[in-house]
């Protein structure tokens, strides 16, 4: 899917690489007791150590250590033993201590792997650098006041994993692909709630462009990219930017740009232009993190079929097309409700209702499968029904309508209906000399040789069937009639 | 090594103490003179030495994920010099 | 005698035997307090809650309920932080904060039943070895040269500390040692301070200088008064990662002075050149003393001796470089107004630090950055391990090691202020162990040929403060140390 863009000068490739910073689901901070919870009172869940008091100390959350554990191996990545928490040092209003705790040269997780589904049911592998664990900042808000800027230090010290792909992208459809496949593995995890809205995973961008084959070109980092909407629309406009720039001769400065959501542009971050000198050490408050003998296989053991795993699945079981796999996985809820229905019954047929019906009228209606009207169960009773030629596949699409309407079985539906499917020869029979009998002129049209019109009878005959005619029954029957 | 004032300035700038161009030749020396004290460590043979990390030879202890908030926020907002509506305040910061 | 002049232990047994009351003691350390304000060892004064604590232990002791430190008036270092009292650190940048918050080591001592009488100056967060950095005025040794007027130092940076015990105004007082401030001082105003082996004391609660050197530990004018302390303050601590889980002995019981069969080491490279020939009588004097005491002296080597300052200027300044960060007028302390943040910053943090710690975090931000931070910072956390190894090695051969604690009796207010670095060498004894987190004391041993005291340093294993209080204990009852400072003979 490597997209080329077309220019002045011939064709770009784009080389993307993501740095998707994602909030541990945990009770309490990285480093102190405060709660996590989200959208609480300015600085009501902050404790002393989060506001850096003087003497202040962090004590590491072991439950967020298993969860970055728990998460290396869901990215098929390196489990590191032994890792170290440094202070990256900056000054911001929104950093208390004047510095994060972070990990730099020993990461908690190394190298991994993770397999993106693209639109064309292919998937392409996708390089994870690192993984590491770091403290979150406050929040800083310029907007509520002309002159001043008010911070709020809830944030401050919730924990984060910061995980950096390699530069393996090369569209914008291949990073939103990545995100959403990384976000599907940390729900399946339950190691991030995956919820862009509200923070909990931000996406930094980096970006540039080269002739195909060339070196790598200057890259420009965008900060802040708040949904895979924002990563697809930023990567576009940074592309075109770049170009543009490139083509005119200009050279790319290597610099942290910023979303500018409203205006749709990526702009250079002013604040930030001043080079930086982090002075990364050892945090001395802090000391080596050595993972106990037996976690990871423990970890190991707990871990939940992850999207790969049961798509493969799914598709080798089952006998899915990649595509209706991968949306089918691409949601644990999803992929359960879908197993659900398929139980016992003909899994593409299950899978074709679920995506195409269910996930349809949800989607129009902006509902999530934990609201739908029709449960796993009742959309099988569905099924079965078509199955055993109850309904045919146009009734049950009227049966299906009704169940969403108002939640009741299908079964139901059809006896109080009377949608049972007309499968008596006999009564068939009877339905295609009506109609002939209606229509001589038209059979005697047929029968010299217009074949088109055999359409017309079979909707004359499902008209006066009120639908419930079983259509290969009919065309049998009909067929047969029409014969000269 | 010599540190001269704009490197002076530069660690100022980084440390976010103001040090006027007037001070920063007496610094400048100053630093200079440390620094070249502090230089005989270069002397010492330090090939595949460890660095130290930890002073007693720990490892990191982990605390259960609990919450325990023993203070409220007027106990976070209690020393500070400008607050407002449970916000600390700045100057405004351009981004 | 008057009850300001008792050894803790004698006051906990008056106590114990009702022959005074906490409150009477206490109140008489306020009268002395006040009578040597100019010695300028408070920064505040607590009289009333001292009074008020006072009282509540009579009462415990009355109902049969006293604790192990009840009713012993203390005077704590204002590095830690006293919830509900000033506490700046001595310095300009924390003036008028006041913590929600009590130190744990400082929380110790209150369970215990001690008695606050306030807090104690000292260098600016710490960094000093002569008290002169604080932004309240510098401390008074109440020490004189006998036929002289000249102010002396107390030392430092525990020099509040130090002064006030020496003077009477507490019976024990909190300090903290990163390179020294806790031992230097206690030689230099004739008293017992020990620093323990890091992870001993939490330091939860104490505003940092550099977390992997700063330690808590006591001051008192007998070596067993400083164990009785000790144990107080010590204990693991959940809430300070490098705290150890061990547990705390009884050190008032090792205070027997009975060295016989241990093996006393003296390090060569301790040996310097030019030291004055009264440091090496003092300290060639302990070693005799052991020796009479029953105590093999073995020579040992420390070859990375003459390493351990410079490593220290490393480190120390690098750590406090990040840990003073927090100072920067937004949460608490000084804030000095300016048109941008940047410029809130920078002047905050130029009007609320003083000289020395500005140039320390200059130091620490330099030695980290980029480009520099292999040639410094790690090299000398190379160093620091090679340090260690040397007194790991040098411990196979003895059980505890005699130095002298300073290389120099107190000097005058004022002097060594044009260089840095000389007033950095007055920690050449005491960092090589802070660096590699050992357990140690001073001891008052005698007197310079100008009638100043002189401190020995007995430094011992990790976890070993038994072994450092019986040899320290073993010179304390051969040195006989008697002398007064200038200040209670003419009072």
């Amino acid at each position: 899917m490597a997209e080329l863009i077309a220019g002045k000068t011939g064709d770009w490739e784009m080389v993307i690489g993501l740095e998707v910073h994602a909030q541990v689901t945990s009770k309490s901070k990285l480093f102190s007791g405060a709660p996590t919870d989200f959208g609480a009172e300015p600085n009501t869940q902050v404790s002393l150590v989060d506001a850096a008091m003087p003497g202040m100390l962090p004590v590491l959350n072991g439950f967020v250590v298993e969860q970055a554990v728990k998460t290396g191996l869901g990215l098929n990545a390196q489990v590191n033993k032994r890792s170290v928490f440094e202070r990256k040092n900056y000054f911001y209003p929104d950093l208390p201590q004047g510095y994060q705790i972070s990990q730099f040269q020993h990461p908690i997780v190394g190298k991994g792997e993770i397999e993106i589904d693209l639109p064309d049911g292919t998937t392409k592998a996708i390089g994870v650098t690192r993984l590491h664990l770091e403290q979150d900042a406050g929040k800083s808000l310029h907007d509520q006041d002309p002159k001043r800027t008010f911070v709020d230090l809830n944030r401050s010290g919730v924990a984060l994993m910061e995980i950096v792909s390699e530069p393996d992208m090369r569209s914008a459809e291949e990073a939103a692909a990545y995100v959403r496949k990384l976000r599907a593995i940390l729900r399946y995890l339950g190691t991030c709630d995956g919820n862009m809205d509200e923070g909990s995973m931000r996406c930094d961008v980096n970006l540039s462009m080269r002739k195909p084959g060339a070196p790598l070109g200057t890259r420009c980092e965008i900060k802040n990219v708040n949904s895979i909407r924002f990563v697809m629309a930023a990567i576009e406009y940074e592309a075109r930017r770049q170009i543009e720039i490139l083509e005119d001769g200009g050279k790319i400065d290597q610099e942290t740009r910023l979303w500018d959501t409203r205006q749709g542009v990526t702009r250079s971050m002013r604040s930030k232009e001043e080079a930086h000198d982090y002075r990364y050490f050892p945090d001395p408050d802090l000391l080596p993190l050595v993972l106990e003998d037996g976690l990871i296989e423990r970890i190991k053991a707990t871990l939940p079929e992850l999207p790969d795993a049961k798509k493969h699945r799914f598709m080798g079981e089952w006998g899915l097309s990649a595509y209706d796999a991968g949306v089918l996985v691409a949601e644990q809820e999803r992929a359960a409700f879908y197993e659900e229905v398929a139980k016992g019954r003909d899994p593409k047929l299950a899978a074709n209702w679920t995506i195409t019906e269910l996930l349809g009228v949800l989607n129009r209606e902006g509902k999530d499968l934990a609201d739908s009207p029709v449960s796993a169960a009742k959309l099988g009773g569905l099924i079965d029904l078509i199955s055993d030629n109850t309904i045919s596949g146009r009734i049950a699409k009227e049966v299906f309508a009704e169940m969403v309407e108002t939640g009741k079985e299908a079964a139901a539906i059809v006896e109080e209906k009377g949608l049972r499917q007309v499968v008596d020869t006999g009564a068939i029979d009877k339905l295609v000399d009506e109609v002939m009998a209606a229509n001589q002129d038209k059979v005697a049209e047929y029968r010299g040789g217009k074949d088109k019109l055999f359409g017309f009878f079979v909707g004359q005959a499902m008209k006066v069937s009120g639908g419930k005619a079983n259509p290969a029954l009919l065309n049998e029957t009909l067929k047969k009639k029409l014969a000269p | 090594m010599s540190l001269d004032n704009s490197t002076v300035a530069k660690i100022a700038r980084l440390a976010r103490i103001r040090v006027g161009a007037d001070e920063q030749p007496h610094l400048a020396s100053e630093l200079n003179h440390v620094l070249g004290w502090i230089e005989q460590l270069s002397e010492v043979d330090t090939k595949g030495v460890e660095p130290m990390t930890s002073v007693a030879p720990m490892t990191q202890r982990l605390r259960p994920d609990q919450v325990a908030l023993e203070n409220d926020r007027d106990a976070v907002l209690a020393n500070a010099p400008e607050s407002v509506a449970g916000f600390y305040v700045v100057p405004k910061v351009v981004e | 005698m008057s009850a300001v002049d008792l050894t803790l232990a004698e006051a906990l047994d008056r106590l114990a035997k009702k022959d005074i009351s906490a409150v009477e003691l206490t109140e008489a350390h306020l009268e002395q307090m006040a009578q040597h304000r100019s010695l300028n060892a408070y920064l505040v004064e607590t009289p009333e809650r001292a009074l008020n604590e006072a009282r509540a232990s009579d009462e415990r002791r009355a109902k049969g309920a006293a604790k192990p430190l009840d009713g012993i008036p203390l005077g704590i270092k204002d590095l830690f932080c006293t919830k509900g009292v000033e506490t700046t650190a001595g310095s300009k940048i924390l003036e008028g904060f006041v913590p929600t918050y009590e130190s744990t080591v400082t929380a110790n001592l209150w369970r215990d039943g001690a008695v606050m009488l306030g807090k104690l100056n000292m260098d600016e967060f710490a960094m000093g070895s002569s008290n002169m950095t604080s932004a309240y005025g510098p401390v008074e040794n109440p020490w004189r040269r006998p036929g002289s007027n000249a102010k002396l130092v107390p030392g430092g940076s525990s020099g509040g500390s130090a002064s006030a015990v020496a003077a009477r105004m507490a019976l024990g007082a909190t300090g903290t040692d990163t390179g020294g401030s806790i031992r230097q001082p206690a030689a230099f105003c004739g008293i017992v301070g020990i620093k323990p082996t890091y992870g001993r004391c939490s330091r939860w609660g104490t505003i940092a200088f550099a977390s992997s050197l700063d330690q808590a530990g006591p001051f008192a004018r007998t070596v067993k008064d400083t164990a009785i302390l000790l144990r107080s303050m010590s204990g693991f601590d959940p809430k300070d990662s490098t705290s150890v889980d061990m547990p705390v002995p009884d050190w008032a019981k090792d205070c027997v002075g009975n060295v016989k069969g241990m093996r006393i080491g003296i390090p060569r490279q301790y040996r310097m050149d030019g030291m004055p020939a009264e440091i090496d009588r003092v300290w060639t004097q302990g070693a005799q003393w052991l020796r009479d005491a029953g105590a093999e002296i073995v020579e040992i080597d420390l070859p990375h001796t003459k390493y351990a300052l410079p490593t220290y200027y490393v480190v120390a300044p690098a750590e406090c470089s990040s840990n003073l960060a927090r100072y920067d007028g937004v949460r608490y302390g000084l804030r000095a107004e300016g048109a941008s943040l940047t410029e809130l910053y920078e002047n905050s943090r130029a009007e609320g630090f003083g000289a020395e710690v500005k140039r320390r975090i200059m130091i620490g931000t330099y030695v980290l950055s980029a480009g520099y931070y292999d040639a410094y910072y790690l090299k000398a956390q190379q160093v620091r391990a090679l340090i260690a190894r040397d007194f790991t090695l040098a411990f196979e051969k003895c059980d505890a090691i005699l130095t002298p604690t300073a290389p120099s009796s107190a000097f005058a207010m004022g002097e060594k202020m044009d260089d840095p670095i000389a007033m950095y060498l007055n920690d050449v004894f005491t960092v090589p162990a802070s660096l590699a987190g050992l357990p140690g004391i001073s001891v008052p041993a005698g007197l310079s040929d100008d009638g100043l005291p002189l401190g020995l340093q007995i430094l011992g294993k990790p976890f070993d403060e038994s072994g450092v209080f019986r040899v320290a204990q073993a010179i304390e009852d051969a040195a006989k140390f008697d002398a007064k400072p200038a200040l209670l003979k003419v009072a």
